[in-house]
Parts: C-alpha cells; structure tokens; sequence
C-alpha cells in the first residue's frame, strides 16, 4: 500500500511529446483512473508508473521514494494487461504464483496465496488449466489474480476489459471494483471507456494530447466539467453544444440561441454570467437529460419553445430525440409517452439550471 | 424386406444409382480433393525417394560383385571392421557437437539481432545469412585455403602471436576440431533466422510482464522465451540433425575423411567405399546405418512436440 506522486512527467519519444508535464498525487487505497481517446498519454503514463517506459523528465514517486530509474520488478507494482498477457506454458495456478516462485517465497505461503485469490476471484475450478482452456473472462480474472497475490503497493491496469464482449464487461466491472473494496490497494486504471471511469473510480483524470484536462469525483466531472473536451467527453450521450450569445433585455440578461430563440437566464445564472462580454462567442453546453418535452407546470429557469424532430431512438425506459437547432444538431432525453416520432413536432423544455457555458475559442467553461 | 422381394429388378438399379451418389459425394468431401492435389507430390515423392530408398535397402543385400543375395552379410563384415565403428563414433561426435554450437550461436546471435532497432535489422539479417545462401562446396573451398598448414591466413596470422603453426586438417583432433567448425559457420544462420522468426513471435507484454513479476534478464529467457520457442528449437534441431548427420560436402572438400578415416563421417566413408572402393552393395549399408539412428532422435522430439502442441 502506498501513494503515487506524479510531478512534471514528460514523455517523449524522437519529436513526438506524447506526455507532456503531468502532475498527479494519488492517495494511499484510492482507485485512480485515466481516461481519455487513444492516443491521449494515459497508458504512457500508466507504463511509466510501471516502469516499461523511461520518463524523459519529472520524477515518479510511489510510497514516497522516487523511483525514476528503478526497474520494473522493484517497484513492487502489479499490472494487469489488456490482452492478459498470462504465461501460455503454464497453469493458472503457475501463471499466479510465477512472481513470489521468482523471489523465493516458501511453498505453504505461494500455495496459501494462491488460494486464497482463486478463492475471491471464483477461479478455484481452474487452477490446473492452462490459459488456453479459458474464456476471456476466466483469463482476466487469472491476471487480476496474479497481480493480487503478489500484494503490491500499488495495482496498475491497461484497459482490462476491452478485449472482452459489452456484458462480460459489465461483470468483470464489477468483480473489479469487489476486489478493490476486499483488498484496497492503490490502483491506477486506464481507459478509454467513460462508463468504465465514472463506475470505478474514486477519482477519474481527464487526459488529452498528453495533457490532464481535469482531475475530479465521477460527480464533478459530469456535473461541473472545467473544458469543453470533458463536458464532452463525459456522459452518453455527450452534452450538445448550441452556439449562443448574451444579450441585455429590459434589465435581465438572455441567452439568444437563434433569430427566434432566447431565454432569459434565471437569476443565480445571470449573476454568475454578469462580466462575460456580450459579442463573445459562446456554447450553451446541455446535457441531454435537460432537453425534455414541456410539462404542465412551468418551473423556475425551465424554459419552452416548439420545434419539429428529425430523428426519434425509442430506448425503453426513455426516448432520444434528435433536431436541428440552426446548423447543430442537438440531442434530447424524453417520456416515451410524449408523443415524439420521426419529423413530428414537439415542445420541448430546457432546464437552465443545469446549463454551461462555454468560451468557443478558448473551450473553457465560464 | 418384404417390399424387395416383390420388386427384384429395382435393387440393381439401385444400387448403382447409389454408387454413383457416393462418387459425387466423394469428390464433393475436402479430403478427397486435397488428396488429388497432393497426388503429384506424393507421386514425386515415391518415385524419388521410396523407390531409391527400397533400391538400396536391396543393394544392401547383395554381393560386391551384385551377382549375389548375402542377406546381412555386408553388416556382419561391416561390425568386424574397426574403421566402420570409428565412423559411427565420429558421426554422432560431428552431428551433435555440431548441432548444439549451431543451436546455441544461432540462439545468441538472434537475440542480439532481435535488440537491433528496426531501421538496421535487414541489414544485419541478410548479412547474417550469407554463409547459408553460399553453395557450401564453394565456401567450403575458401575454408581450404584459409586452413593450409603453410600459406594460410589463419596460421599466418597466429604466427604474429608465436602460435602454431597450426595443422588444421593434417592432424585428427585439429581436422575434427576444422571439419565441425565449417559446419556450424555453415548452419547458425539458418538456427539464427529460425529462431529470430520465432523471437519475433512472442507477445512483447509477456516481457513485460515477467518483468513486473520480478524476473531478471535471465529468468526471462529461461520462463518466457525457452518454453515459447520450444516447439521450434525442437523441429529446427531434428532437422539439423537429419542435415548435419547426411552432410557430405564439407567433410569431403576440407579432409576427404583423412588423415586416417579420422574425419569420415557415414555419408563421406559410404562414397570412398561403394563409389570409389567399387563395392556399391557395402556402400548401400553404411548409408542405411544413418536411418535406425535418426528415426530414433525424430521420434523423440516429435513425440514431445505433439505432447506440447496442446498448451500454446
């Protein structure tokens, strides 16, 4: 068990900067992950806390230590590949104890171990079969068990689940975030999945073009997104973006989206928004769970306007509508019941209180 | 039953009409197709290699004049003959000693071609191979000179440092110590590009990792990279050793099987007694000899390749 301190991390390979200046402190038992599109820096930066990479500046710190130029197995780190990575030779009982095999351990403790992780991952059945008798699940529970019964500081996994199918996935989620409640050691998880980073994480670092966007609760990121990549990039489906710009009408501020579309702000809003210039160009960021069909009764910073949908996605417990607002395309959340269908019209309400806006040129949220 | 004996003239018809169905469906089955195909290369085969193969197990029984059927006879006169078990001797020192140098340079050298970034590695690869691609009567002949007990590079060289001179191929132990060392000059590369194809074919994370388990450059060779090349390592030697125990030009250009047969290997001693002693009957048993003793070594690793297949 221990904490990881990233200051400074820079990558970088030839002329490429594929990290470029991390700075991260992951606390003792939390359960980190990076997310971000392939190509953002994260399983760099996760191989560097490994120790597979060399960092070409910064320091590394786990436990305290910096260990920038310490190898791999001292460390004490356990990582779990995507694509498993299990020794073929050998059983899953092999593949599991290989590590404390490599360091001497006594018998009764490797086979105790070895168990006991069986034990909590439900492998016990298969502890003599070789990895290629095992599904794709079993053979991710056999690499999260080889990691666990080394017991390290700090536990790293590269996207774990995207080699297995959309329900198997769900499961192993899961069974992730059981064996991170039994054992609580430090992890850093990477991927590009948001579901995977809003479900697992304690804390989820935003990265992109090697940089963190944000760092912050599953809650904050959604709710309180800092640039427009991670409003974006957070929740399905994303937030739309309407371009917009303030305007001064009768002593209240309002929010003009088109020639025939302004809302006033309510009150918390227009304060908040009180110095942002007028001619700036802006994004109204919403969510897709605040463009729903108008109810009966009007609340506080909830508005209504017409509108005639192109495309309806029936989804069970909730209806996506899609429509064009000038040249953007924006995406709503109704009732089933509302009545909407492919080119029908609808009033729709938009709740305000729950709205970003952002700067277009510069993507941060004002 | 009872339907049949009513209608006697339907069964014939029948039946040929069945017959006719099952040709259809025989030449319709995958094995029976690529059973054609292959017939012209089995075809090839036997008359190549069955027929020359049967052909000499006969010879193998006659006479030195071929006039008459002796049976075992060339093998018992050839188990009283001390030169023959000299030769049997020198065979097995020559394939193995061979084969496992070849083996282990070819191991190391791929290693150290495998670390080479990619950009220089062709290069390095199809230098590596020249040795293998060079007809070996000619590079065997460079050998030669380099070898001469009195003009040679070599020797010349060694004399700078008060060595030798050196009788490469005058003296027994030397001409052995030559005629092996030609051999694996020869073979390595073809180990060297075997097993750098099979390198290559090992996950890179399963490096990483054992090197996360703690493995030690060394441990990652022994637990990861042995056992992933087992099956190679294991087809790659039998083959050698198949090639390396036939092998008759080398010993046939650099000694000739001398000084004193003491560099005769089976198939170098069965052409100076079938083809130059004129007694191609006695010849024809001493090449047979190589078989017993190779299908014994291809029974032992292939069995253990089919035993491993399963675990990859």
């Amino acid at each position: 068990m221990a904490d990881v301190t990233l200051r400074k991390v820079i990558k970088r390979y030839d002329d490429v900067e594929a990290v470029r200046g991390i700075d991260l402190d992951i606390a003792d038992h939390e359960f980190v992950v990076l997310v971000g599109p392939s190509g953002c820096g994260k399983s760099t930066t996760l191989r560097m806390i490994a120790g597979l990479e060399d960092i070409t500046d910064g320091d590394i710190m786990i436990g305290g230590d910096v260990v920038n130029d310490v190898p791999p197995k001292d460390r004490d780190i356990a990582m779990v590949f995507q694509n498993y990575a299990l020794y073929p030779h050998m059983t899953v009982a092999e593949n599991m104890s290989f590590g404390l095999r490599l360091k001497h351990y006594p018998k009764a403790e490797i086979k105790s171990r070895v168990t006991e992780a069986a034990r909590m991952l439900d492998i016990t059945d298969l502890i003599d079969r070789k990895p290629k008798q095992l599904s794709g699940g079993q053979r991710q529970r056999v690499a999260m068990g080889r990691a666990i019964v080394r017991n390290p500081k700090v536990f790293l996994f590269d996207e774990p689940l995207s080699n297995l199918d959309a329900k198997l996935r769900v499961q192993m989620r899961i069974e992730i975030k059981k064996v991170h409640q039994k054992v609580r050691t430090t992890t850093v998880y990477v991927t590009h999945d948001q579901v995977e980073a809003m479900t697992l994480a304690d804390r989820v670092v935003v990265m992109n073009h090697g940089r963190i966007e944000q760092i912050g609760t599953p809650n904050e990121l959604y709710h309180h997104p800092a640039t427009r990549f991670v409003a974006g990039f957070i929740g399905s489906p994303a937030m739309n973006f309407i371009p917009c710009r303030l305007e001064e009408a009768g002593g209240s501020l309002n929010i003009r989206l088109t020639d025939r579309i302004a809302f006033p702000l309510p009150p918390a809003r227009a304060a908040r928004y009180q110095t942002v210039p007028r001619n700036e160009k802006l994004l109204l960021g919403l969510r897709p769970e605040h463009i729903t069909e108008a109810k009966q009764h009007k609340e506080p910073g909830v508005e209504n306007f017409d509108t005639v949908l192109d495309v309806t996605e029936p989804m069970g417990m909730e209806t996506l509508i899609y429509f064009m607002l000038e040249e953007v395309e924006v995406c709503g959340r109704v009732n089933p019941n509302a009545g909407a269908r492919d080119g029908g019209p609808l009033r729709l309400a938009v709740d305000l209180n729950n709205m970003h806006l952002l700067n277009e040129g510069t993507g941060v949220v004002l | 039953m009872v339907d049949f004996a009513l209608q006697p003239n339907s069964v014939p018809e029948t039946r040929a009409k069945r017959k006719r169905a099952s040709l259809r469906t025989a030449l319709k089955r995958k094995s029976t197709a690529a059973f054609l195909m292959t017939l012209p290369l089995i075809l090839l085969i036997s008359i190549m290699v069955i027929y020359p193969a049967f052909y000499s197990l006969h010879l193998a029984t006659l006479n030195k004049s071929m006039q008459r059927f002796v049976g075992f006879g060339n093998f018992e006169f050839l188990f009283k003959r001390e030169t023959f078990w000299l030769v049997v001797k020198q065979s097995c020192i020559f394939a193995i000693t061979a084969v496992v140098f070849k083996a282990l340079i070819g191991f190391i050298v791929a290693h150290f071609v495998h670390n080479i970034p990619v950009k220089g590695q062709r290069k390095w690869r199809g230098m590596l191979l020249v040795p293998w691609v060079i007809p070996p009567a000619m590079s065997t002949l460079a050998w030669l000179w380099l070898f001469d007990p009195s003009y040679s590079a070599f020797n010349y060289t060694l004399s700078f440092f008060g060595i030798g001179p050196i009788p490469w191929t005058g003296d027994a132990s030397w001409a052995r110590f030559s005629v092996i060392l030609v051999n694996i000059w020869y073979g390595a590369p073809f180990f060297m590009i075997m097993y750098l194809a099979s390198l290559k074919s090992v996950p890179e994370q399963l490096y990483e990792a054992a090197a996360i388990d703690g493995a030690n450059w060394w441990q990652r060779i022994w637990y990861v990279t042995l056992p992933m090349m087992r099956n190679i390592i294991a087809i790659t030697t039998l083959f050698s050793l198949i090639v390396t125990f036939a092998n008759f030009d080398i010993v046939r250009i650099l000694t000739s099987g001398g000084p004193l047969d003491h560099t005769h290997i089976f198939a170098t001693w069965a052409f100076r007694v079938g083809i130059e002693g004129g007694d191609i009957p006695l010849g024809a048993s001493v090449s047979l000899f190589m078989f017993p003793i190779l299908a014994i070594a291809a029974v032992f690793i292939l069995r253990d390749i089919n035993k491993r297949g399963n675990e990859a």
